[in-house]
């Protein structure tokens, strides 16, 4: 027996309605966890070479870890991987909530979808009975809508996930609703998920996991949120969550601004996480066993409208009020709240719309491009823009395939300003002055994405010091950031930050409030049986780094060092404004800071890994 | 312990019903909780919390007299349980459950909810001490 886990894999097959549950193989548990770990190994193994994403030959598979469903705080993720439509590459993505969990008491780790239903359908799993039914009536329906429809139907104890009208229409950044304002934002498995003709997931799960010490895990659970409780962070981060850090981040320019212009804006105390708190707020929403619960339910009125709407989170804020100058954490927190109806990832959308916003201002695009007139800072134009996304209409035709594309269709120098690496748009934290953080985004296997390392803390500090000292401090003196030393802390986070992925629980009780990992590997024991370190799990995390590079190189043609490299804006424009104004890391630093990297990784100087590097970690 | 709760509090971690089964049962089954979470979502955007309140309804609805006060308490005598669960039928807040042996189970104020909601939004009645914030 698993200890810990559910212990099968459902495989349902969209075009036959045949499913299965094998037990989860011991080796695919000790090598890879689960969550990330899982989706990795068995995206690789599963998918042929040479697939459209968006064929009914892709994949969506989804995971809970081997702590998901447990007592200690933070074990509510799940873990959504694909072949991502955006990148062409490996793409995964997760979110909190309560899904995971449910999928699990239902008596599944790991769910496999392949191929496609004949009609727009919900998948219904209440423990061993599985049903696919067809319900076209849903068809454009918004995500949240869907499921309070689907909540009405099923009942209050179904977890569920769903799609927008974005995901149901192909669009490669369409993201995963679950929760009334949870989602696997990142690199498109909504529009996986809906071109498989699935609108819905709903999972009921009555059944309990296998533990291997019941009472050793009940006390050192209880324990591990007592801890919780007696941080300071406690008390200080959890009323603002992630939004906290927006000040800060804009201190140290790092805020990125009318699409990553500058990284500056003078209007940031008017979205951060203080105007949530006095402006939107309804209630704080935890995830699944979250002592520390960084959603905040608010509600929002517009001169377009009102909305109730869980966020916006940071990235949100730093995207749609940064990149896009939405000036007011009301219109802010709308435009979150139609990227979630319409099943849109909000960071993505809006660097789209923040790029669409400069080809214009530029004349790159005009009117009759856009059919209307488009500028920074109007509400009315950034739904304008995701309404025509969603729908595939006008602009939205090319909109819709990411920020890579339409610098491909609009020309000009258009591709100097397409904030993406490997085809996924740039997330919150700009870094001409943030070399560590740079690197972070260009060799994040999903693309440019923060989740994987966020290394802006030690440039700004050029120390090792730990960084919620820091972001507590304050930015204090910038001076110009240097290279030296970020390698190593880029690769030590690459393996911290994404181990909790493949653990499936949330990383931020460790970053936000100082919770020691040496809990984790008392807590894991004592639910599974397997005494394994902290860094012997580090090393289950470097072997998957290493997996979906491979991934990388097997998927996508001619996948090297070039797909590496952040856009011509940050590596030859000066920053115009803010504190730092005059700086950019050149392409010269960046080659240096790659080659340190691949080096130590034991990769190429291509970037592709070694054979003694496979051995080393136990791919070969 | 009796208790109360602050819904207005509650954030739906639901770490009181995991925390519930575990105590009580020895498992990792929050469908064995006796208390539930419900999200009332998209609006108002609020959760309401449904718990015993020891009101005893079910003592007075059991025909074998198997459940008795103590304390303020309401127990059940498994000596005298028939496993008939009119008791469950009869829980005005639907927070009795049925367990694999095939008794009846309901809350007899083991605390650990209290002690474990991030929120304080399970309270000891008795005790009006705030205990995380």
């Amino acid at each position: 027996m698993l200890y810990g886990y559910a212990g099968k894999i459902l495989k349902y097959n969209l075009s036959s309605a045949h499913h299965s549950a094998e037990d989860i193989p011991r080796e695919l548990a000790e090598k890879y966890l689960g969550g990330r770990g899982f989706i990795a190994r068995l995206l690789y193994d599963m998918l042929p070479v040479g697939i459209d994403p968006l064929g009914p030959e892709n994949l969506v598979i989804i995971a809970a870890g081997p702590l998901s469903g447990h007592l200690l705080p933070g074990s509510g993720k799940t873990h959504f991987g694909t072949l991502s439509p955006a990148t062409g590459g490996y793409g995964d993505s997760n979110m909190g909530g309560h899904f995971g969990p449910a999928l699990k008491y239902a008596g599944y780790d790991c769910l496999v979808l392949e191929g496609k239903a004949r009609k727009l359908s919900t998948l219904v799993i209440s423990d061993d009975r599985i049903d696919l039914v067809e319900d076209e009536g849903l068809a454009g329906v918004g995500a949240i809508k869907t499921e309070k429809l689907l909540k009405e139907r099923l009942g209050e104890d179904y977890q569920i996930i769903t799609v927008g009208p974005g995901g149901e229409r192909g669009v490669v950044f369409s993201c995963i609703h679950h929760d009334f304002g949870r989602q696997a934002g990142r690199t498109g498995v909504g529009a996986v998920l809906g071109s498989k003709n699935i609108k819905a997931i709903a999972v009921r799960g009555t059944g309990s996991l296998p533990l291997y010490d019941p009472p050793g895990a009940l006390k050192k659970g209880e324990e591990m949120f007592k801890v919780c409780f007696a941080k300071p962070g406690f008390k200080t981060w959890t009323p603002y969550g992630t939004a906290s850090i927006t000040g800060w981040v804009n201190e140290v320019g790092a805020f990125p601004t009318r699409n990553y212009q500058t990284s500056f804006a003078e209007f940031h105390n008017k979205i951060d996480g203080q105007a949530i708190v006095d402006r939107l707020l309804v209630t704080d929403k935890g995830c699944f066993c979250c002592p520390t619960p960084c959603g905040k339910y608010g509600f929002a009125k517009t001169e377009l409208g009102s909305a109730y709407v869980e966020g916006p989170e940071y990235e949100s804020i730093a995207i749609l009020g940064g990149s896009c100058c939405l000036e007011e954490i009301e219109e802010v927190a709308y435009a979150n709240y139609v990227c979630d109806e319409l099943g849109l990832d909000t960071i993505s959308s809006g660097v789209v719309i923040s790029f669409a916003m400069e080809c214009f201002e530029k004349g790159i695009i005009g009117k009759a491009d856009v059919g209307r007139e488009i500028s920074f800072g109007s509400l009315s134009d950034v739904v304008y823009l995701l309404e025509k996304i969603a729908a595939r209409k006008g602009i939205g035709e090319v909109l819709c395939r990411g920020v890579r594309h339409a610098a491909s269709v609009f020309g000009g120098d258009s591709d100097r300003f397409a904030i993406h690496v490997k085809g996924l748009e740039w997330t919150g934290y700009e870094c001409r002055n943030a070399p560590g953080m740079m690197l972070s985004y260009m060799t994040a296997d999903i693309g440019a994405h923060h989740n994987r390392s966020w290394a802006l803390g030690f440039d700004v500090s050029q120390s090792d010091a730990d960084v919620s000292e820091l972001i507590k401090a304050g930015g204090g003196k910038l001076g110009v950031s240097s290279p030296e030393g970020k390698v190593d802390h880029v690769i030590s986070m690459q393996h911290s930050r994404p181990l909790y992925d493949a653990l499936g629980i949330c990383r931020l009780q460790t970053m936000e409030i100082g919770f020691e990992t040496v809990h984790y590997e008392k807590i894991y024991e004592l639910i599974t049986g397997n005494k394994l370190s902290w860094e012997e799990m580090l090393q289950i995390s470097e072997r998957i780094w290493h997996l979906t590079r491979l991934f990388n190189s097997k998927h996508i043609k001619g996948f090297g060092r070039h797909y590496d490299y952040p856009p011509a804006r940050f590596m030859e424009e000066p920053v115009p404004t803010g504190p730092n104004k005059g700086r950019f890391i050149s392409r010269e630093i960046l080659d240096q800071m790659l080659d340190e990297y691949y080096e130590k990784r034991g990769w190429d100087n291509n970037g592709i890994p070694k054979a003694e590097t496979l051995a080393r970690v136990g791919l070969a | 312990m009796r208790l109360k709760v602050e819904e207005k509090r509650c954030s739906g971690c639901n770490v009181c019903r995991v925390v519930c089964a575990l105590e009580n049962f020895g498992v990792v089954q929050p469908a064995k909780a006796l208390l539930q979470i419900k999200g009332l979502f998209p609006e108002p955007g609020t959760y309401s919390i449904d718990y015993c309140t020891q009101c005893g309804i079910c003592a007075e609805e059991c025909p074998e007299g198997a459940i008795k006060e103590d304390d303020g308490i309401y127990r059940i005598d498994h000596d005298l349980c028939t496993q008939c669960l009119i008791c469950v039928e009869s829980c005005p807040f639907g927070v009795m459950v049925v367990l694999d042996s095939g008794y009846p189970a309901k809350c007899t104020g083991c605390g650990k909810c209290v002690e474990l909601c991030p929120r304080n939004a399970i309270l000891d009645l008795d005790s009006q001490a705030v205990k995380k914030s």
